[in-house]
């Protein structure tokens, strides 16, 4: 009796915490629902006073830029998570066999990226100026197809599958393409769902490279577009104008900006519950040993 | 025979051939990417004119370097970054250590399963989504945290003007983002620890407090000094998205909250000192690789087979 007593404590307490954070996200939802008056004279609040669509509606009366941004974000996050995902098992691939000549010299090529980087500048100046993929959606794509981390760990996954396997495949004369295609990738399928996943959410959730090497409107991803308008009270105002809103009084900024977060975080929100058991896979397993 | 012994080395070489295709493109990635900038480092000492670019700039020796050792900034950005950077690694090693323990109590697959999914939530939000939740807590006159200030009597704070906040509102931010992370580390190792240790524990008659500190914890120290390391290894890189964006990038608050990291960025973006940030950049690199090879040689001193290198 006094176990489940305590259980229940515990349970109550997880709770608690768990509510604790989940109240931002909800507080957020709250806000850009929330009729633009009562914010102004409630204040921001968990519960609204009254539920209003008019920031989502203004938003998606002149959806221009959000539609382009949000087009920039799919295409990089497509390209760069199918792309970098095949690049890293090809290479990640070789590393894993046993018989493959230069396997040394090559992990440490790639392991040695782990752990030294030249550091921002150089690294800016580089794609900025050497490689000029200033303004394009290379410079979007290119920077993160590849990372050392995601290549050992796939290596490590690729490396778990029993040699015999590849041994008879080999004695019926296949060639190395072969067995990467027809027997690495389809056995590695939960691997690459967890790495595919951590790219997908890298790409998505990506500001940086946009800061970095785009200042053109239209390859705005929409990370980079919601931190514009969070520091340009300008841009803001462009999307009322953009809106037909010619007093901006009556755009409903407050709940706008929210509603642009919800709209921005929405999509990854919606996909986590259902891919949440390869997440949960990949970080274990990059964890417990790399 | 002979003829046996040439197709299989010529199959051989073959096979290594097919390997080194396979290899190509991520190898030019990782060269063009990673390696090449490389050279860059020479703008360390230089003084860097983008009208003549590289290596039409002038050397002039250490004197980048002078910065870090005498500039009042170099001293915040590098005492900032390491200051916050273990109050991050402390919290939320503990926190989601806790927080696993609880988990571990509870039987209910269902209420488990939702517990981890919401703490794991603010995970998958972007830098500058978060700073938007952050700041409909801090605005000064709609936010929500001046609301309950203001509730109780208080007068309502300028987060946004104030340094001396900062430092634990960017430990509870950092919390919020990454314990979910942690908790399902944690959570899995537990999970893998043999029941019949437990089993045994409780017919010798001992509480959960004592499962707790002599079974489940020492099961799951490799993992837990994995993690501490791992983290260790990263102390002199700070997270730009949550000093950057989290803090709207506020000069008022950059006592507090510049880092490295920030620093260097501002040298592309604002000043242009591309030398200096270079060097600070350069500098960084160094210490951080310095401590990962010494974090690597600890844990093989402390627990032979979990080292990561």
């Amino acid at each position: 009796m006094k176990l489940a007593g305590r259980k229940t404590n515990t349970i109550i307490i997880l709770s608690i915490f768990t509510a604790l954070f989940i109240y931002p996200i909800v507080a957020v939802v709250s806000i850009s629902i929330s009729h633009v008056e009562d914010i102004y004279t409630f204040g921001y609040r968990i519960i609204p006073k009254s539920i209003s669509w008019d920031a989502y509606k203004y938003i998606f009366a002149s959806p221009q830029q959000l539609f382009s941004s949000y087009r920039v974000s799919i295409i990089v996050t497509v390209l760069g998570t199918l792309l970098g995902l095949l690049i890293m098992s090809m290479l990640a691939f070789s590393l894993s066999r046993k018989n493959f000549k230069f396997k040394r010299p090559l992990t440490y090529f790639v392991f040695f990226t782990i752990i030294f980087n030249p550091g921002l500048v150089p690294w800016y100046i580089n794609i900025a100026q050497t490689l000029g993929m200033k303004n394009t959606y290379l410079a979007l794509i290119v920077p993160y197809l590849v990372w050392g981390w995601f290549t050992m760990l796939l290596r490590t996954f690729f490396a778990s599958i029993p040699e015999e396997l590849f041994e008879s495949c080999e004695m019926d004369g296949a060639n190395q393409f072969t067995v990467f295609f027809r027997i690495t990738l389809p056995l590695s399928k939960p691997a690459l769902a967890s790495v595919g996943l951590l790219m997908m959410l890298r790409y998505w959730n990506d500001w940086f490279l946009g800061l970095l090497y785009i200042n053109n409107t239209e390859l705005m991803p929409l990370q980079l577009w919601l931190y514009n308008i969070m520091v340009n009270i300008e841009e803001m105002s462009r999307v009322a104008a953009d809106a037909g809103v010619i007093e901006t009084i009556n755009f409903p900024s407050e709940s706008a900006r929210m509603a642009m977060a919800v709209l921005a975080a929405g999509p990854i929100l919606l996909v986590l519950p259902f891919f949440q058991k390869y997440f949960v896979k990949g970080i274990t397993v990059g964890s417990i040993k790399g | 025979m002979v003829k046996t012994r040439k197709t299989l080395s010529r199959r051989k070489s073959g096979k290594t051939f097919e390997y080194l295709i396979l290899t190509l493109p991520g190898v030019f990635l990782l060269f063009i990417i990673q390696y090449l900038p490389l050279n860059g480092l020479v703008l360390a000492f230089k003084d860097f004119r983008y009208d003549v670019g590289l290596w039409g700039s002038k050397w002039i020796g250490f004197k980048n370097f002078k910065f870090l050792f005498e500039s009042i900034t170099a001293f915040r950005i590098i005492r900032n970054t390491l200051l916050l950077n273990s109050l991050f690694i402390v919290t939320s090693i503990v926190g989601s250590l806790i927080i696993a323990l609880l988990l571990y109590q509870i039987n209910n697959r269902s209420l488990i399963k939702v517990f981890q999914t919401s703490m794991f939530l603010p995970y998958f939000l972007s830098w500058p989504v978060t700073a938007f939740i952050t700041f409909a807590f801090l605005n000064a006159d709609l936010g929500l945290l001046n609301r309950i200030i203001i509730f109780f009597g208080f007068k309502s704070i300028l987060w946004y003007n104030d340094p001396a906040y900062w430092p634990w509102l960017l430990t509870i931010i950092n919390f919020w983002k990454v314990v979910g992370y942690n908790v399902i580390i944690f959570y899995a190792a537990m999970m893998a620890i043999g029941k019949s240790l437990f089993e045994a524990a409780k017919i010798d008659g001992a509480n959960s407090f004592t499962i707790n500190r002599k079974i489940i914890l020492p099961s799951i120290a490799p993992v837990i000094v994995m993690m501490i390391f791992l983290k260790l290894g990263r102390i002199f890189f700070a997270d730009f998205g949550l000093f950057f964006m989290v803090t709207r990038d506020s000069g008022l608050l950059y006592p507090t909250t510049d880092v490295i990291d920030t620093f260097i960025l501002r040298t592309i973006r604002v000043t242009g000192d591309i030398g200096i940030g270079t060097a600070v950049g350069l500098y960084q690199s160094v210490c951080g690789l310095i401590v990962v090879l010494l974090s690597n040689f600890a844990i093989k001193k402390l627990s032979s087979g979990n080292e990561i290198l």
